[in-house]
């Protein structure tokens, strides 16, 4: 079966407790981790993690809800997009 | 390669910070197959054939918000120019029915403006064409949500002088029938109308498009305006180069997600419009990417300029990006609309001359903005035929929607609320052109169109 990849982007200040609560989370829904990165830009803290929907046990609006309770927990921004979006904005 | 880190913040932070959406998914729906003998069998199926497939166009539309995490701000429907349809049943009060039948399908499938209630009349009027115009104060008066039309010259009929100087006493009697004149921000008059736009209030099907499709806009003001923001120092030629790239990363953003909305309705994907369409939101504003630009206020002298090369960079970085460029692909410079075009008005900054002027190297027209309601009907038919003769002559779309607001005078305001903005009211020309609009008749199509 093909991978369905999205990509989760937390935009904030850095908190104890971001990587530990998402990973919770996905590990809950069944959704594989597949590649996590972190930078300061500008003046945030951006973390991304590329994850596998594929064997998901929720749909993509539960874990999207879910992830926007953790995001308003911890005061930061966390959006969850498919990739395609990333892949059609920035490949030719 | 993978996708980097860079990469996602900068699409992330146009949907956090810079206001980027898709800005409409418009289904557009043949009605010609529902005509029938039976008026109210016609309604019917009306009704269902709107109704039924506006359900489809915002559910499909909320599953991809939901995917892509991009906001899809209005998803609405447009229709066969009306007049076409019901020649055989040109009665005042079945216009008005056919009215009615629309604002109640899409109402029922939670869609705010359906277009299309209009006629195409550059060369005259059918008994249907003069029959609608008759009625549209009665519908703008019963219905919330129904947008119309007229597109009353091109560059290969010209200009329909008679139709434009019905236009005048419409918008006044609608002014008079609807709450400050709000109506008539539900009216647009063209020069050159294309048959695919997707936003309101001038979207119809045209006559040359299948039974069905999707047409996308897309928009994006704060993001051009983020970029043009951290490039103070350069020079235009890297001006227009940044926004080029920018633009064709949202277009591309526009083009994937038309795409696959018309792939789950199974419907053919029309045009992606790639205006740039301002909303009263913060850092949503087209005027202040002009300022942006080192203009101290729009409507100052430089702002053509500035405003051609902005439409101009929009235009070539969206075409990179899809094949399938339509609609008004213009900019959109509606005064209510706009907190920087409304900060310009109330300045004295700008003014109707200028927005005219501004409309002639690019935008699509004079758009949303509001004159004493004692202009005279003459005056208003002559604002119009002047933003109409621009399109005509040098081969473009122009467009107006002027609201003429009853007992208000110039430097007072008019608040809309909503999407549709405040409305500072603009000083009108004193001098009249009644005895030359009284003439009518037909501008000749210009020298231009004769190209066989």
């Amino acid at each position: 079966m093909e991978k369905e990849l999205l990509f989760i982007t937390v935009i904030g200040g850095d908190k104890k407790g971001i990587v530990a609560k998402i990973s919770n989370l996905l590990y809950e829904c069944d959704i594989n981790i597949e590649d996590i990165n972190q930078k300061i830009m500008e003046t945030y803290f951006v973390m991304t993690m590329l994850v596998d929907m594929k064997e998901s046990k929720f749909s993509l609006e539960k874990v999207r809800e879910d992830l926007e309770k953790i995001g308003e927990e911890l005061k930061l921004k966390v959006q969850i997009q498919h990739e395609n979006i990333f892949k059609m904005m920035h490949r030719i | 390669m993978p996708i980097s880190v860079e990469e996602i913040f900068e699409t992330a932070s146009m949907i956090l910070y810079q206001n980027l959406d898709i800005r409409t998914t418009t289904m557009g729906i043949n009605l010609k197959d529902c005509i029938d003998n039976d008026f109210n069998r016609f309604m019917e199926k009306v009704y269902e054939k709107i109704c039924s497939n506006a359900t489809r166009l915002v559910k499909h539309a909320k599953a991809l918000e939901i995917k892509y995490g991009i906001p899809i701000v209005n998803k609405r429907i447009s229709i066969t120019p009306v007049s076409l349809i019901m020649e055989t049943h040109c009665e005042r009060k079945k216009f008005i029915e056919m009215a009615k039948t629309m604002d109640r399908a899409i109402e029922e499938a939670g869609i705010d403006f359906i277009g299309g209630f209009g006629a195409i009349v550059h060369k005259g009027l059918t008994p249907s064409d003069r029959m609608l115009i008759e009625s549209l104060p009665d519908v703008f008066a019963e219905t919330e949500r129904v947008c119309s039309f007229l597109n009353v010259g091109t560059n290969t009929a010209g200009l329909n002088l008679d139709a434009v100087n019905l236009v005048g006493p419409m918008l006044r009697e609608t002014a008079k029938k609807t709450r400050d004149a709000i109506g008539c921000a539900k009216f647009v008059v063209f020069a050159n109308a294309p048959e695919d736009n997707p936003f309101m209030a001038g979207a119809f099907h045209g006559i040359g498009e299948p039974d069905m499709t999707l047409n996308i806009g897309i928009s994006g003001p704060g993001v051009v305006n983020s970029v043009v923001e951290k490039n103070r120092d350069c020079n235009l030629t890297q001006l227009s180069e940044i926004i080029k790239r920018t633009v064709f990363k949202i277009t591309r953003g526009g083009e994937l997600i038309g795409r696959e909305l018309a792939e789950n309705l199974g419907i053919p994907f029309g045009i992606v419009d790639i205006s740039l369409a301002p909303t009263t939101a913060a850092g949503d504003s087209v005027a202040n990417i002009i300022e942006a630009f080192g203009i101290e206020s729009i409507g100052a002298h430089g702002s053509t300029l500035a405003m051609a090369l902005l439409m101009d960079a929009v235009k070539k970085g969206g075409a990179m990006a899809s094949g399938n460029v339509g609609g008004l692909s213009g900019t959109f410079i509606p005064v209510s609309e706009d907190t920087g075009m409304i900060n310009a008005v109330k300045k004295g900054l700008l003014s109707l001359d200028k927005l005219e002027a501004l409309t002639s190297v690019c935008s699509v027209g004079l758009d949303m903005f509001a004159i004493p309601g004692d202009t005279p009907d003459s005056t208003i038919n002559a604002i119009i035929a002047d933003e109409l003769a621009i399109g005509v002559i040098n081969n473009k779309t122009t467009a107006v929607r002027v609201i003429p607001v009853p007992g208000m005078k110039a430097g007072e305001s008019v608040d809309f609320g909503g999407l549709l903005g405040e409305a500072p009211i603009m000083e009108v020309n004193k001098g009249s052109a009644a005895a030359f609009l009284k003439r009518g008749g037909r501008m000749p199509a210009p020298v231009t169109s004769m190209r066989n």
